[in-house]
């Protein structure tokens, strides 16, 4: 029994495990060369997947409802960012502007508040506000705690502009600011008339700051065809102005004027629009008065 | 005949689209090992101002992929058990494949088998208009008279050695000169028919076209002969596992070869049935004790060459190393005087330098130069392939003497005669006509 233990023992030795062959076979050799196909390769690693991937989210899109499903969660997962109650816009304070333009700010908001400040469009807003002619600029930002910020500058009305119309009130860049009933409302403006003089409110106001010494006397200033000045005084009297230097004139009559009295002078017209020739209009009864003391005839 | 000629042809061209490609397996089947080594190609380089590229104008091509496998079903340099081969040529391939990370559809081969036979020939021819053209160096090609090699035998190398002109000789190249005659002299290596078209049938099965094909004794002795050995003349002996391949180089021309049918791995099987101990330790004590001088240390100096087999007296055997050259001198010296036999046969000791070269993997026993320098002539010594770029270490050793030749032959193949063009009175006449038909046909 030992013996033949030992025999199967040493069978058992002897009987070496098989060696593997070490050669790869037929197919493995040509997978392996395959493999190394440069073109193989690329398409295995790179086409392969990029088609799988394209042709499951296109199978998977494919079908109407599976979009509109993922487009109805889109929206919605949106929605419920927007109105969370951090981005919610709750009232809005308006600074610097008068009542009537505060509530004609108001009502140009597009929206009902409380709302989302995704849905607010502060920049075409505020364009919109700087439309009303009252306003010059404006800014607009959402304050923290849901406060829509409006910071408004108004325009300062400095001339008054009558047409046919009526009366507007002008800034000093020639802007409308608003229109005015009566001129009593506002009798510290200075007037100016005549086509085209609200695009020359600032020469307006230079002529006028240059005759500030008759300024008690002046009615307003008047644009004759859309090219110079006139300026009425009281008493019927007017000073015609050159195109040009028509500041220089105005102190060229100040000066005479104090030096003379000109315009205390019984005459209708000081013509400077020829600076070479100014000429002056006596009124008619003075004119008259004048014949006759040259002539030494009286009328009667 | 014709028919290898237009293989040769077709090989040329499939070099020519491997080369296009860059990339080319060289593939050495040897008796104990077969190597593969992935080329790659960049183009030729730029050359430098004084003409020469670096490493002698042999940087043009990389190794990329490099593998060795034991040899299996190849006895004699020959193809004996095909699939077998065919499976040792797969994983050799595959392994330098994966080295060198690219796929590779073209081979150059070499073997050391199939008996290789050289033949000189010589031709001569009356040139018609005073100047050589190509024309006329393909009429004097064609016009060699070839010898009668017999049934079973195919052209391998036909190199044309030597041009004259009148009563100059020693001309390379004829092109353009003037005379009356021109004769060549032509160096034609045949092999077996059916060794090597067993060889190209395993290469085949692997899937691989084959881009050329060379003897191995002729492509060591391009990768271990020195340029003024190769011009002088010289011999080369690659010493292989299961044949010794000859060869003899002047003015830089294969002019004989041949090999012997005797290796290492008989010197191993000599060890083998002398100690009475398996094949593979046989090899072992041949590669690290072996020797073929003995001297008075050797007497000491005791191996222990074991056994597995229980027996305490026989596992416990111990032979003295001159004991095992004993066993292996008498084998190495049948060698030696088989290749000196060969080297008087083909008239060696005509030559002007008779210098010796040995290599291949048997060349690496100790001592073998100063025994070979006892037969073969003083002028012996041991070579080592060139250095080629990207070899890896271990295929740099004198084993690889023909694999390093094959890839300088797979980049600067010498011009064989299937390189010149074909002369005009040997296009048959028919093809001509069938194309002409071929035009009719079609318009």
């Amino acid at each position: 029994m030992r013996s033949l233990g030992g025999a199967e023992r040493r069978f058992a030795e002897q009987a070496e495990p098989v060696r593997r062959d070490p050669a790869p076979s037929r197919l493995a050799y040509r997978m392996d060369r395959l493999w190394l196909t440069p073109m193989f390769r690329l398409a295995v690693r790179v086409g392969l997947p990029f088609v799988l991937a394209v042709s499951l989210v296109g199978g998977y899109l494919a079908d109407d409802a599976r979009r509109a499903g993922i487009a109805k969660s889109l929206a919605d997962l949106r929605e419920s960012v927007e109105t969370r109650p951090e981005f919610m816009v709750k009232l809005m304070a308006i600074d610097g502007a008068s009542a009537p333009v505060a509530t004609a700010i108001r009502k140009m908001l597009p929206v009902a508040l409380p709302a989302s400040s995704f849905r607010l469009d502060l920049e075409a807003l505020r364009a919109e506000i700087e439309q009303v002619d009252a306003v010059a600029s404006a800014e607009l930002h959402i304050r923290k705690g849901g406060i829509l910020q409006v910071t408004v500058r108004e325009r300062q009305p400095a001339i008054l502009w009558r047409t046919e119309a009526g009366l507007e009130m002008l800034d000093a860049t020639g802007h409308r600011v608003a229109t005015l009933l009566n001129r009593a409302a506002r009798p510290d403006l200075p007037v100016i008339a005549g086509e085209g003089a609200d695009a020359r409110v600032g020469e307006a106001l230079a002529l006028l700051d240059a005759a500030e010494p008759i300024r008690d006397r002046i009615r307003g200033l008047v644009r004759v065809g859309e090219r110079r000045w006139d300026i009425v005084l009281d008493r019927d009297q007017r000073i015609l102005l050159p195109e040009t230097k028509a500041i220089e004139a105005v102190q060229r009559v100040i000066a005479l004027d104090q030096a003379e009295d000109m315009l205390g002078r019984d005459l209708t017209i000081v013509d400077l629009r020829n600076q070479n020739r100014p000429t002056i209009r006596i009124a008619a009864d003075a004119n008259a008065e004048l014949t006759s003391l040259e002539t030494g005839v009286t009328g009667q | 005949m014709t028919d290898l000629y237009q293989s040769q042809r077709a090989m040329r061209n499939m070099r020519r689209a491997a080369m296009q490609r860059g990339v080319v397996a060289i593939l050495d089947v040897g008796t104990s090992k077969i190597a593969c080594l992935v080329l790659h190609f960049d183009g030729p380089e730029e050359m430098r101002e004084d003409g020469l590229g670096s490493l002698a104008g042999q940087s043009q091509f990389r190794v990329i992929g490099a593998a060795t496998t034991r040899s299996r079903g190849v006895r004699f340099g020959e193809v004996d058990a095909m699939a077998e081969t065919e499976r040792a040529i797969r994983t050799a391939v595959q392994a330098a494949q994966k080295m060198a990370q690219t796929r590779v559809d073209h081979v150059i081969a070499c073997f050391s088998g199939a008996s290789p036979r050289s033949y000189g020939l010589a031709g001569d021819i009356e040139l018609h208009d005073g100047q050589v053209s190509e024309q006329d160096v393909a009429r004097v090609l064609a016009a060699c008279d070839v010898p009668d090699f017999g049934a079973g035998r195919e052209v391998l190398h036909a190199h044309p050695v030597n041009f004259a002109i009148d009563h100059r000789s020693g001309l390379g190249d004829p092109r353009g000169h003037v005379g009356n005659r021109l004769s060549a002299d032509m160096h034609l290596l045949t092999i077996d028919t059916t060794a090597v078209e067993n060889l190209l049938y395993c290469i085949k099965r692997c899937d691989l076209e084959i881009a050329g094909l060379a003897s191995s004794a002729y492509v060591s002795g391009l990768s271990s002969l020195v340029e003024d050995e190769q011009e002088l003349g010289a011999a080369c002996i690659d010493m292989g596992g299961g044949s010794t391949g000859l060869s003899i180089f002047i003015k830089k021309h294969m002019i004989f070869a041949d090999s012997v049918r005797l290796g290492g791995d008989h010197v191993t099987s000599d060890i083998s049935k002398g100690l009475q101990v398996p094949l593979a330790t046989a090899e072992r004590i041949k590669t690290i004790h072996g020797g073929v001088h003995a001297t008075g240390m050797d007497d000491r100096e005791m191996i222990e060459i074991g056994a597995d087999c229980g027996d305490w007296e026989k596992d416990r055997r111990q032979v003295s190393r001159t004991e095992l050259i004993g066993i292996m001198r008498p084998r190495v010296e049948e060698i030696l005087e088989e290749v000196r036999a060969l080297l008087d046969a083909a008239g060696f000791d005509q030559l002007p330098s008779q210098q010796i070269v040995l290599t291949g993997g048997a060349s690496q026993i100790p001592g073998l130069d100063m025994l070979a320098a006892r037969i073969l002539g003083q002028n012996v010594r041991l070579g080592r392939p060139l250095r080629v770029q990207g070899l890896p270490q271990a295929a740099t050793g004198a084993a690889f003497a023909s694999t390093v030749g094959l890839s300088l032959f797979a980049a600067h193949p010498q011009d064989e005669w299937w390189d010149f063009e074909i002369p005009a009175e040997r296009y048959p006449a028919r093809s001509l006509r069938r194309a002409v038909k071929w035009f009719k046909d079609n318009w």
